[in-house]
């Protein structure tokens, strides 16, 4: 009988882990800074969430579908000095659709090698990575872009502005939010992403297109950090070339927090939002009690790697085990 | 024989999974210097035992003893060091390294501050190699090998612990005429060198070739041990296949429809070759033989998984263009696979999705999957087939063995198929619910489905086809009608036997 409950706390950790250490968290912070739980802060937190959380929202559809894409910090990089110097060139008008136009070929580019020719998805978007961050650099010539006339222009709206009070970047954060949720919980197409990435080879038994869903699915995370460039060269209207740097870890994480298993299969928009806001508020509060920022990296890290075991631990149904 | 002490001895071992009962009171001797068969047919327990027996499974009841001592097999490490030595189907060696390192994986001679002594460990290879007359050397990278080499190898590994008993588990599966007489040799030497030999095959010739005994399991039970020189085929087969109750042979005469599935000429590599059958309406055809004569390939080839190399295949009379499971399936063509787990269900996903996932595109209201469309065919094929489940939410993964493959013949029925292929039906699933499938794969039949069955099981192939295509090394030997086939033809068409008088 003792055995058996301590096997039951085990399960309950193993499952519910991240929002019993997410509650802890919260709880620690509010006592440690009464600024923690006030309508600015987290408004404040939502707001600059929203650029990691809409990248987190398309690679919650790769990892879904049983891929990883790392590529994602640098190509928003590049989504961001393209939109930037396509403004002053094209005109917003048409530098955002043709920046939108770039960052998909790119996405396509991946989805093609990945699904269709079926290499592991670690070494392509790692090596595209480093690929696009080269490819950055040799557009920009390796210099800043900023825009020539900053007051006369209406880019800044995607990233400044606010409708009702409401700014802008969670606005389109929280309409894509809506929009991939319901593609990912209630088309065919969703369910087909649950289906290749929980068993790719019954997928294939049962007429799944596997090759087409991961391309479309890399096409997706592609959209969204063209649309996340976007925000981020709206709001400050000028970058370096290596604003991206960095975040294909933090989305990641994000969507892993919000318990999307990297095996594929499973996962949900909903739950990666839940992961998006838990890093920032996390990130957040580590400020607030006075910690220097670059400890959060290694808190987020500590959290991840907790995520993932837990995530393991909960498809064995224990903590521990001989076998993996 | 009476006065030694058996080399290995197991005494009432039982072993029990979820629902199955897989080793029911099996006892069993090995006696030194004897080579003893161990025979029966897929599922009749032969590999849990071997699995108890090398310490990856513990038995539930009974006992083992190596020379009368009574022990626990803990793991497979510690039933090599207690002197019971496996020669796997599967070789389980690293390509890479050579043959002397293979040999001492894990235990490599030693010099000071842990480095490797290379030359006790080549001479003491080479020791070993020459007692089995190989033609090669402790060097050789043993990715370089023939597979017979390869298994020589797995067998001097066995000899470096001067073994009490060796199990060859099909060991001539992949072996030319010419290879396996080196092996009849090696294991001759063994025998005089009084080990005893725990020998599995599905082949009769080699067996009464080379085996002092026989033992035959079926269904998990212990059926008897025959003197192979006092016994001959016939009654081995009889032990083997015996009767059991809910599996009589197919005794229904029914008209056949029109000809649905014709496959004309077919070969796909060296898979198999010039293959030509019928499927009419109304019919079940089984197709019948050893574990890689290539009935599984021709199936996902109908399939569109393989593309063929030659040859038709038609339905209706039209020849049809088949290069993805996209294309077969809008021809109305779908495949049960053979693995349940790995290829017919998202095991993680729940019930209506698994079975709608083939037609998900069809079942929209909008842009949007329709539930209500959904749960209507889930719940009409839950009835139809009896499908056990709390409800359509339930995850596939927590359902029997059973109920889940019904999920699958579900998922395809749905569709109202013209062809279903179905891959070893009842792999895996207990008696109970073989015979629901069973029925079941008659009653589509007699609806009027065009049915392929593939199956291992002899008993099965009978109780459910009209007509038997028996297969052998990727050819078809055989057709067989209900009513003319006895096991005795089947069983000699799907060793081979034939082809060899034509030769």
């Amino acid at each position: 009988m003792a055995a058996l409950t301590t096997k039951n706390i085990g399960g309950f950790l193993a499952r519910q882990g991240i929002i019993v250490a997410f509650v802890l968290f919260m709880i620690g912070f509010a006592l440690a800074n009464d600024r923690f739980i006030t309508m600015d802060n987290i408004f404040g937190v939502i707001r600059s969430s929203a650029i990691l959380g809409v990248m987190a929202l398309g690679v919650t559809f790769v990892v879904i579908g049983g891929n990883l894409d790392l590529s994602v910090g640098s190509m928003m990089s590049f989504s961001t000095i393209v939109v930037l110097d396509l403004h002053d060139k094209l005109g917003p008008a048409l530098g955002i659709p043709a920046m939108y136009g770039m960052t998909l070929a790119l996405g396509a580019f991946i989805g093609f090698l990945v699904g269709y020719l079926k290499l592991n998805s670690l070494i392509v978007t790692l090596g595209m990575l480093s690929a696009i961050h080269g490819l950055t650099l040799t557009y920009s010539g390796g210099k800043n872009m900023d825009i020539a006339d900053k007051e006369g222009t209406w880019f800044g709206i995607f990233g400044q502005g606010s409708i009702l009070g409401v700014p802008v970047p969670i606005l389109i954060f929280a309409l894509l939010a809506v929009v991939l949720s319901m593609v990912l919980a209630k088309t065919p197409f969703g369910r087909k992403v649950y289906a290749v990435g929980g068993n790719g080879m019954a997928a294939t038994f049962s007429g799944v297109p596997r090759a087409r869903v991961v391309f479309m699915t890399y096409l997706i995370s592609a959209f969204c950090v063209a649309t996340a460039g976007l925000i981020q060269a709206s709001r400050s209207l000028g970058s370096q070339n290596t604003v991206g740097q960095g975040m294909e870890l933090e989305v990641l994480a994000a969507v892993i927090l919000g318990g999307a298993s990297l095996l594929g299969g499973s996962g949900t928009v909903f739950k990666t939002v839940i992961g998006v806001l838990i890093l920032g508020f996390i990130q957040n509060g580590l400020l607030l009690v006075g910690l220097e920022f670059y400890v959060q990296y290694v808190v987020t890290w500590v959290i991840i790697i907790l995520a993932v075991w837990l995530d393991i631990a909960a498809k064995r149904g224990r903590l521990l085990s001989p076998i993996a | 024989m009476t006065d030694e002490k058996p080399a290995l001895r197991l005494e009432n071992i039982v072993k029990t999974f979820p629902g199955v009962r897989a080793l029911d009171d099996v006892s069993f001797a090995v006696m030194p210097g004897e080579v003893h068969a161990l025979m029966g047919e897929n599922g009749a327990g032969k590999s849990t035992l071997m699995k108890v027996l090398g310490g990856i499974l513990q038995p539930n009841e009974g006992r083992i003893f190596i020379e009368e001592e009574s022990t626990i097999m803990t793991t497979p490490l510690d039933a090599k060091a207690k002197g019971v030595v496996f020669i796997h189907q599967e070789l389980s060696l690293a390509d890479e390294l050579s043959v002397a390192e293979n040999i001492f994986l894990g235990e490599l001679p030693r010099k000071s501050f842990g480095r490797v002594d290379w030359g006790k460990l080549y001479e003491q290879t080479d020791a070993i190699l020459k007692t089995l007359n190989v033609g090669f050397n402790a060097r050789t990278r043993v990715g370089d090998l023939s597979i017979a080499n390869q298994q020589m190898v797995e067998i001097a590994r066995a000899l470096t612990v001067d073994p009490r008993a060796v199990i060859f588990d099909e060991p001539t599966a992949s072996l030319t005429d010419a290879e396996k007489v080196v092996l009849f040799d090696v294991i001759a030497d063994l025998k005089s060198r009084g080990v005893g030999i725990v020998y599995i095959s599905h082949r009769m010739e080699e067996i009464f070739k080379i085996t002092d005994r026989i033992s035959v399991l079926r269904d998990g039970q212990y059926r008897g041990t025959l003197e192979t020189a006092k016994t001959d085929e016939d009654e081995v087969t009889q032990l083997m296949i015996g009767r059991s109750l809910d599996l009589s042979r197919n005794e229904e005469h029914r008209e056949h429809g029109e000809v649905a599935l014709e496959v004309r000429g077919l070969s796909c590599g060296d898979l198999y070759r010039d293959v030509s059958f019928k499927v009419h309406r109304g019919e079940v055809v089984g197709f019948y033989g050893l574990v890689g004569a290539g009935r599984t390939e021709i199936a996902e080839t109908i399939f569109g998984l393989r593309d063929p190399s030659e040859g038709q295949i038609l339905l209706d009379g039209q020849e049809l263009r088949i290069h993805s499971p996209v294309d077969a399936i809008r021809h109305g063509i779908s495949l049960v696979p053979e693995d349940r787990k790995g290829q017919g269900l998202v095991l993680g996903m729940n019930c209506r999705d698994n079975m709608t996932l083939p037609q998900v595109d069809d079942l929209t209201a909008g842009p949007f999957v329709s539930d209500g469309a959904e749960i209507a065919i889930f719940d009409q094929y839950r009835d139809k087939l009896d499908i056990r489940t709390p409800g359509w939410r339930q995850t596939v993964g927590n359902l029997s063995g059973g109920n889940q493959q019904k999920i699958v013949i579900g998922k395809w029925l749905s569709m109202h198929p013209n062809v279903l292929i179905v891959d070893e039906p009842t792999r895996g699933i207990d008696v109970g619910s073989k015979s629901e499938i069973h029925n079941l794969i008659r009653d589509l039949a007699g609806q009027g489905y065009a049915v392929i069955v593939i199956s291992s099981e002899m008993p099965e192939v009978l109780h459910v086809s009209d007509r038997i295509v028996a297969m052998y090394h990727g050819r078809i030997m055989r057709e067989f009608s209900a009513e003319e086939v006895t096991e005795d033809s089947l069983i000699q068409a799907i060793s081979g036997i034939e082809s060899e008088k034509v030769a």
